[in-house]
């Protein structure tokens, strides 16, 4: 029998951690001497209360559905994921040759071959660790931090030495041509008399982010390979005894983080930059970690942190604009996450249960 | 390459390896005990903040040396907790700490000198000065050995020769008294440790206090030896290199030495050469950065000996009832 129901195991476990984090970051804030409540409203008046900062809160959660949904499926197969930083920056060089050097009459076509190209890309760069982790028994985290310092080379060798336009100074590709430009929200929402999300970078991405959370949660639950994917994770013997290839899972739930991880470059490179610039993911991968754990690794969880991880990110280049907090303390907020709903769950979470046994002994 | 080169590459090679040497000294102790450190490199930069900050604001470098030593034991601290108090995940714990130190050295940066995340330049003695062996200037004529001894073994800062006297004393703590059999033991088989009445909790935190005095000593040295105060990420990875490099050692603290020469040699030469012409052919500058890590991914794979990492390590260990 389970100790704790698990519609509390679902919300109120990610909510106390959330709750501690959000305490520490006020001690952190008065610690530097600012008012923590003036700069909480700050945030909200910059992210929610206009329809730019709604713009950039999307754009920044598009990024990291991608991510969380990367490290969400390979902490299914009891895999740690740390690579998906560096799955993204393979995933934009991918983007940028599908942009660059096929000639799309139409975005809408040009959204599939990019979502192509950054998938396999991202997946290719995570196909080694898979198959040294699977083969060879090398660490898989170990090996995909390896990774992502490598891939940070390959990506700046490639733009200095082979992509960069001639005569250009800076280390990135030249611009997209229009075709492939994507539409942004102000493109799909605004009218004449409203404006709504004038300059912000969201763009329809963000419905192509929607979609990976569905197509995650049909395979998860309702696929045979999810099913496997979540045995081999619960107990891999177990798994073996019943026919399932440990080998071929982990190889396949790595190209799938890795191909989800490589698609958050579309709404990035595409779609805001509409060019391939060094740094093109600034820690999205890394955030990735704090969205699939603060989501339980579930699709709806995932949407749900990763709006509220955007609406830190937009609230935190406020306040370094309007404070004398520097956006680092977003930084902060994501480390207190990642300690609160990963490493110290147990924390939160013994208390809980003995509260529940005890409520259950009492009726 | 002339011989001045080759002494300025050595000189460097040295200074450039001490911190992952101290590192990987650090995480040696502390995976060897069973609980993996992939935080090396926020301790690591956490104590580089706080020792450049401290020294600057008091003056003294010894004060800002313990002052790192303590931020990074305060990192270790709660590693300790998440990892061997609640049994989480070290890994995530890990991944944490790294973040919390990026963010808080800016936030608190910021917060004291108001210098976009960075400390004033530390001078005189806020910073620790080069010493000079003994006999550096008479040998210095002498062919071969002169040029070695006074120009590159000579006119390092302390904590350049308190690392390299941390291997041997590494290695005798590690492999001839008895709490380094122990600390040995609890990596691989804490069961038996714990069933010789040795408490498996105690000795892990005591590795893992170890981890973060060391780690503590390498981001002070980073801040306040090799270079003159802190600015924002200035370990740059120096951590995850360590880490590499305890893996290429096999967590053997002689074998560290050597992998974290060689790695320093790496970044030496990255440095002086940028770009290398070899008969034409040009290896080019970011496939030395890459280097260190596409051969630790090499070694993880088997090929070339196999790297088998601690029997328990990342395990929680929980007693039987």
């Amino acid at each position: 029998m389970d100790k704790m129901p698990a519609w509390a195991d679902a919300t109120l476990v990610p909510l106390i951690s959330l709750f501690l984090a959000a305490v520490l970051s006020a001690f952190v804030i008065m610690a530097i001497g600012e008012n923590p409540i003036e700069a909480l409203m700050l945030m909200v008046d910059g992210t929610l209360m206009r329809s730019s900062g709604w713009g950039y809160m999307l754009y920044y959660a598009t990024n990291f559905m991608f991510t969380g949904l990367a490290v969400a499926v390979a902490f299914h197969a009891r895999l740690f994921n740390i690579g998906g930083e560096g799955q993204a920056l393979i995933g934009g060089l991918g983007v940028a040759l599908v942009c660059l050097y096929i000639p799309w009459p139409h975005w809408s076509l040009a959204i599939i071959g990019a979502s192509v190209g950054a998938a396999l890309f991202g997946a290719a760069w995570a196909y080694i660790p898979a198959v040294l982790q699977a083969k060879r028994g090398s660490h898989i985290v170990i090996t995909t931090i390896m990774f992502n310092f490598i891939a940070a080379a390959v990506l700046n060798y490639v733009l200095v030495n082979v992509l960069r336009p001639k005569g250009a100074q800076e280390p990135a590709t030249g611009f997209f041509p229009d075709a492939t430009a994507l539409p942004s929200f102000f493109d799909m929402f605004a009218t004449e008399g409203s404006r709504l999300f004038r300059n912000s970078p969201a763009n329809i991405t963000f419905f192509l982010a929607l979609a990976a959370c569905v197509a995650v949660w049909v395979l998860i639950w309702h696929t045979r390979l999810g099913y496997q994917i979540r045995a081999f994770g619960e107990r891999e013997s177990a798994a073996k005894y019943a026919g399932i290839n440990p080998v071929r899972i982990t190889v396949i739930a790595m190209l799938i983080s890795g191909g989800l991880a490589g698609m958050m470059a579309i709404n990035t490179t595409m779609g805001e930059a509409e060019r391939l610039i060094l740094n093109a993911t600034e820690g999205a991968g890394f955030i990735g970690i704090a969205v699939a754990l603060m989501g339980r690794s579930h699709p709806f969880g995932i949407l749900l942190a990763a709006l509220l991880f955007g609406f830190l990110y937009q609230g935190g280049a406020e306040l370094a604009l309007w404070t004398n907090i520097p956006r680092e303390l977003i930084v902060v907020i994501q480390a207190l996450v990642i300690l609160f709903t990963g490493a110290l769950d147990n924390m939160v979470r013994m208390p809980l249960e003995r509260i529940f046994l005890v409520m259950r002994r009492t009726n | 390459m002339d011989l001045v080169q080759l002494i300025q590459v050595a000189d460097s090679t040295l200074r450039l390896s001490t911190p992952l040497l101290l590192a990987c000294l650090a995480g040696l102790f502390s995976e060897r005990a069973g609980i993996f450190d992939i935080g090396l490199e926020g301790k690591m930069l956490a104590a580089a903040f706080f020792s450049a900050g401290i020294a600057a604001l008091t003056g003294s470098v010894w004060i800002g040396l313990l002052a790192g030593i303590g931020a990074s034991l305060v990192m270790s601290a709660i590693h300790g907790l998440a990892s061997i108090t609640f049994r989480g995940n070290q890994l995530i714990s890990g991944v944490a700490i790294n973040f919390l130190a990026s963010g808080i050295t800016v936030l608190v940066a910021q917060a004291w000198f108001r210098q976009g995340g960075r400390t004033p330049s530390l001078e005189g003695p806020e910073r620790f000065g080069s010493i000079n062996l003994p006999f550096a200037e008479a040998l210095s004529g002498v062919p071969l050995i002169g040029p070695i001894y006074s120009e590159i073994l000579s006119g390092h800062t302390l904590l350049v020769y308190v690392a390299l006297l941390l291997v041997p004393a590494s290695w005798w703590v590690l492999y001839r008294t008895r709490f380094g059999l122990r600390l040995r033991a609890v990596g691989e088989a804490p069961e038996a440790v714990d069933t010789a009445g040795v408490s498996v909790i105690g000795l892990r935190f005591a590795a893992v206090a170890i981890c973060g005095v060391l780690c503590g000593l390498a981001g002070a040295y980073l801040a306040t030896g090799q270079q003159a105060g802190f600015v924002k990420e200035m370990t740059a990875g120096r951590g995850f290199i360590a880490l590499a490099a305890l893996i290429f050692a096999k967590w053997r603290p002689w074998y560290a030495l050597g992998a974290c020469l060689l790695f320093g040699l790496l970044q030496a030469v990255a440095i002086q050469f940028q770009n290398i012409d070899i008969g034409g052919f040009i290896i080019p500058v970011q496939f030395m950065d890459a280097l260190p890590y596409i051969l630790t991914v090499v070694i993880l794979a088997g090929f070339v000996g196999k790297a088998i990492p601690p029997r328990a390590g990342g395990e929680p260990y929980v007693k039987e009832r």
